[in-house]
């Protein structure tokens, strides 16, 4: 009886894993969101925040358009860097030098530098050199040559992590270099990369926000606009959280089931 | 099998891992290869499997030379099957998909032909309750049979096994070389690389052995191992046995 009260708080381990049953984390969950109510109604007690909700809630539409478009956004740069990154991480083992080493400076640069300063620059100087008018197109284009930057080391780390022997086996068996990548590293790259990738799009949804510095009325320029409307600071941006999270927390979800379910020792 | 090396030289970069090895064979349906390690066991056997070229020197099997163009080395290693000490199976694919994957893609098997011919295989070696696991769920033993099934599946003209083996705890070992000895019984060709001595000298009808990428010694297995004329051998002989 006092082992299962003492379950209801702590986690047992045995050896690498841990055993949680389900009512412990059931409780663990409630009274870890219990306590985060407590320390934010502390905090907005102690705001004296006079709240007008009616006058943001005339401006719902605008919420929902522009969560719409932030998901078009993310969906159409998730896309299109699945192919950049596809494309870096190939290059990467190209025998033609100067692909390789363009996949490497691309690759390096888009991690070394903040993402504002890509939108600055792809906004104001590149799209514009190249006659690219439309806002949301550029956008998208940005945000997906960010996000394939990410992408190609992740699929560049899933290829490397078919190891040699494997390779080996293959060339035993008598599979072409075609076949031993159609077979062999392929799907175990698939299976590899697929959780990071949909951490990679959460991330992908999150960073879109910084599209509204270049006027896309995606969700994050939208609230600001509501609050520059209706001076309601928290109820425009208390919806935005939400808006994201209600996108994130299932692709985080999901990152963390396909973790489970494609892991087998190798 | 019929096997000629012709002064067979093999370096990675600054290490001479075969250092002029010449060979002639005929007659000899089993070939044990031993060594200390280090000695050019496994280069001379990747060699023979088509994986590595050699930098100078010719290799003969049954009067013809091994091809030196990747498109002939691949189908050179459709003919023939290798074993390596570990990691042989695809930790992606079943234990049938393991041994269907050659024959479907190499071989041009139907699919449906390739899946009722690898269970009957699997069958024979006592593997059937395992075909669908994937390699993580089968023990070491459980997995060297399924890559040794895999390659006798292809009907190939020789084995070749790599210290299939010296991974395996003894109760795997015995179990994994029982199927060798089985094949053997079959008539089946093979090279190995072993270091179980008394299990060398039961199949093998020829013994090499390879120190610091020369041949030091080689002849009838049973000679080999019985009466040991290189001080070399005779010492390595000492110490293996020993254990
Ligand atoms: N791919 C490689 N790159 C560099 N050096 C290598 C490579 N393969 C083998 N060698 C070297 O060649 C020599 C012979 O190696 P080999 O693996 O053939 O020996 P072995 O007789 O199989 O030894 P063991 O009993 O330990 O398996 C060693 O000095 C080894 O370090
Ligand atoms: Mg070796």
């Amino acid at each position: 009886m006092s082992r299962r009260r003492f379950q209801i708080l702590f986690a047992r381990s045995k050896g690498n894993h841990e055993e949680i049953p389900r009512f412990g984390r059931t409780v663990g969950v409630i009274s870890a969101l219990f306590l985060l109510a407590l320390v934010f109604s502390f905090a907005f007690s102690r705001l004296h925040y006079g709240w007008n909700w009616d006058a943001v809630y005339q401006y719902r539409q605008k919420f929902v358009s522009g969560w719409l478009i932030t998901l078009a956004i993310s969906a159409a740069s998730l896309v299109a860097s699945l192919i950049i990154g596809l494309a870096a991480a190939l290059s990467h083992r190209s025998p033609f030098l100067p692909l390789r080493y363009l996949g490497k400076v691309y690759v390096e640069l888009i991690r070394g530098t903040p993402l504002l300063v890509q939108i600055l620059v792809f906004f104001y100087v590149v799209a514009d050199a190249f006659g690219i008018g439309n806002r949301y197109v550029v956008g998208t284009l940005t945000l997906a040559f960010f996000a394939g930057a990410y992408i190609s080391e992740i699929i560049r780390a899933g290829i490397e992590s078919v190891g040699e022997s494997q390779l080996d086996s293959a060339r035993v068996i008598g599979l072409t270099p075609y076949q031993t990548y159609r077979y062999v590293v392929f799907p175990q790259v698939m299976r590899r990369i697929l959780p990071p990738l949909a951490g990679q799009f959460a991330s992908l949804i999150k960073d879109s926000s910084l599209l509204s510095i270049i006027a896309v009325s995606e969700f994050t320029l939208n609230a600001q606009e509501v609050n520059a409307f209706t001076y309601s600071t928290m109820e425009s941006y208390l919806p935005l959280a939400l808006g994201y999270l209600a996108l994130t927390l299932p692709i985080s979800m999901l990152s963390k089931y396909l973790e489970r379910r494609y892991r087998y020792a190798s | 099998m019929r096997l000629r090396l012709d002064g067979v030289v093999k370096r990675f970069d600054g290490v001479t891992a075969l250092d002029g090895i010449s060979l002639s064979l005929s007659g000899a349906r089993s070939i044990a290869l031993i060594g200390p390690s280090g000695g050019g066991k496994s280069t001379l056997l990747r060699v023979l499997a088509g994986l590595e070229l050699p930098d100078q020197g010719g290799v003969e099997i049954d009067d013809v030379p091994l091809p030196t163009d990747g498109e002939s080395l691949i189908s050179y290693r459709r003919s023939i099957g290798t074993v390596f000490q570990s990691y042989n199976l695809f930790p992606h694919l079943t234990a049938l998909e393991n041994v269907t994957l050659p024959l479907v893609q190499a071989h041009g098997y139907a699919k449906e032909a390739a899946n009722g011919y690898a269970m009957e295989l699997l069958d024979r070696f006592q593997l059937a309750s395992h075909a669908g696991k994937r390699p993580y769920e089968l023990s070491g033993g459980q997995q060297q049979r399924v890559a040794i099934v895999r390659a006798v599946a292809i009907k190939p003209r020789f084995l070749l096994f790599d210290e299939p083996t010296s991974a395996l705890d003894p109760e795997m070992t015995a179990e994994v070389l029982d199927l060798i000895a089985e094949l053997r019984a079959q008539g089946r060709e093979f090279i190995i690389v072993t270091h179980e001595m008394g299990f060398a000298k039961r199949v093998a009808d020829h013994g090499i052995f390879l120190g610091a990428g020369k041949i030091v010694e080689e002849g009838p297995a049973a000679e080999l191992f019985d009466t040991p004329h290189t001080a070399e051998l005779k010492a390595f002989l000492g110490k293996v046995l020993k254990y």
